[in-house]
């Protein structure tokens, strides 16, 4: 992951937002890999 | 309303461009439900007292919407930037689950056909496109990767709504335990609201979390002087209107509309298809109903994963290359699913597993395809014109293999010979599609947008 960016040319460093993003990506992940986890136990059948 | 606009999402100095791929995969994992309606669709045939195929028109109308909503409202996305056009998605894509659910309610078909239909589809349409232009902007370095996972949403969609709709029909019908049970029209209506309001919450993330990058951003270590030493990847932007007249819109038109046609010819068919290939002599197939469902599921996550593991591989090989494999490995697994296909049932898994994993890459790689040739200026709107072909590709392909399947025998009688003619079908189209990507050349520069310093010093002479 890029720890800087430039913004019009000039360095600025990135916000950490370690918080803010963990957040983001858990409300998308948690129902992701719930649905993923689901099939995957449908999946079994095929293989038991 | 004004929140709303491209000027007010531009974000700040220092914003983490990492918290743009959720926002995005917020609203490509709720209207990724559309690939999900069959958890509901005998509970509708059963109290709208409809056919299969008049049930059917709900979702076909919703996947044509999509098409021509993405065609048509691609340049007002570009213009108006993601968080409006997320916020729009979202407003169309609930309003179509509450219209849908009254209709259901009140046992008007034609309701859920407007509602979940024509404006769901609306709202599916703009909401698939929304996330891409600027995922690309946030991402010159991945282009690939962002829209990967992005993309990969719409995929994971289904593999959410899925469950989570069993669960909640079973919750709402109070006969749920009952054999033979099939949920009750009240049921699913309620499961309607309730999506509403969840995927309501979500989009709505998506649209507040979403950020466009200032004028001139780039990330850090970024050099665009490596893009420009790939032949196929232009600095120059192309407009819209100008896309389509080229040779390069029209080839990568084809090339998706050949590997989607041929994905969607073993996703259509994908549950009677397996038990077919192993149907033994005397009638009966070696492979339950039970199983065929869990290969259904394995495809859908070969699907998904495709998605983001092909289009993030694009990053590296290049996006012709790609396709190339996508269409002529695509060919070549297609042909020894259809001459071999019935010796093993790992073979046929494991074939059925890689080939949709390529059409879901498609999807995924081909924003990425048009950014390096059309360059970022209009690419979102862009995007949405080359979506006719999934609408068209989502029309030929079942009607090719349903057609063949016809008049090969009855659905039960069919055994793997039945399904050569459809599938040899499938290879001539990819290879149609493969020669069509090996065509594709870079822009003519007459379709280049003038560059600002251009027009300076042509004026100044």
């Amino acid at each position: 992951m890029s720890s800087t960016a430039h913004t019009h040319g000039a360095h600025e460093p990135v916000k950490k937002s370690t918080g803010r993003l963990a957040l983001a990506w858990v409300l998308v992940g948690i129902p992701l890999a719930y649905g993923v986890f689901q099939t995957l136990t449908q999946v079994a059948a095929l293989f038991g | 309303m004004g929140f709303l606009d491209r000027d007010h999402s531009i974000a700040p100095p220092g914003f983490n461009r990492w918290l743009v791929p959720p926002a995005a995969l917020a609203v490509h994992l709720c209207i990724g439900q559309a690939y999900a309606t069959s958890v509901y669709k005998t509970a509708l045939v059963k109290h709208f007292g409809a056919s299969l195929t008049e049930v059917g028109v709900i979702f076909s109308i919703a996947i044509v919407m999509l098409g021509l909503s993405a065609a048509v409202m691609g340049t007002w996305v570009d213009t108006n930037g993601p968080r409006k056009a997320m916020f729009t998605s979202a407003m169309f894509w609930v309003g179509g689950f509450v219209i849908g659910s009254v209709g259901i309610f009140t046992r008007q078909l034609w309701l859920v056909y407007l509602g979940y239909g024509f404006v769901g589809g609306i709202g599916l349409g703009i909401g698939y496109i929304s996330p891409v232009s600027t995922l690309i902007k946030w991402f010159p370095d991945r282009p690939g990767l962002a829209t990967g996972m992005a993309i990969m949403g719409f995929g994971g969609g289904a593999l959410i709504a899925s469950p989570v709709s069993q669960a909640l029909l079973k919750a709402y019908d109070p006969n749920s335990g009952a054999q033979g049970w099939v949920a009750s029209g009240d049921a699913v209506g309620k499961l309607f609201l309730t999506l509403a309001v969840v995927y309501l919450a979500y989009m709505l993330f998506g649209a507040f979390t979403v950020r466009v990058p200032a004028d001139g951003w780039r990330p850090a270590g970024f050099d665009p002087a490596k893009v420009k030493a790939a032949k196929l990847v232009t600095t120059e932007n192309v407009s819209a209107r100008n896309a389509i007249k080229t040779r390069q819109f029209w080839l990568v038109w084809v090339a998706l509309f050949c590997n989607v046609t041929a994905g969607i010819g073993i996703l259509e068919q994908a549950a009677p298809m397996i038990q077919d290939f192993f149907r033994q002599s005397d009638g009966k197939s070696l492979v339950s109903a039970g199983v065929a469902a869990g290969f259904v599921g394995l495809l859908s996550i070969g699907n998904m994963s495709g998605r983001f593991a092909w289009s993030a591989t694009s990053d590296v090989t290049g996006r012709k290359r790609i396709y190339m494999v996508y269409l002529g490995v695509g060919a070549v697994l297609y042909t020894v699913l259809a001459l071999a296909g019935s010796s093993a049932t790992a073979l046929y898994v494991v074939l059925a597993f890689v080939i949709i994993s390529f059409y879901g890459g498609g999807f995924a790689t081909v924003p990425a395809y048009l950014r390096d040739l059309f360059g970022t200026y209009q690419v979102g709107a862009i995007h949405g014109r080359l979506l006719t072909a999934w609408s068209a590709a989502g029309v030929a392909g079942p009607l090719i293999v349903n057609g063949i399947l016809d008049a090969q025998g009855k659905p039960g009688q069919l055994n793997a010979a039945s399904y050569q003619p459809a599938l040899l079908t499938m290879v001539a189209l990819l290879i149609i599609g493969f020669v069509a990507n090996l065509l594709v050349k870079p822009v003519d520069a007459r379709f280049h947008e003038p560059r600002p310093e251009r027009r300076t010093s042509s004026m100044e002479a």
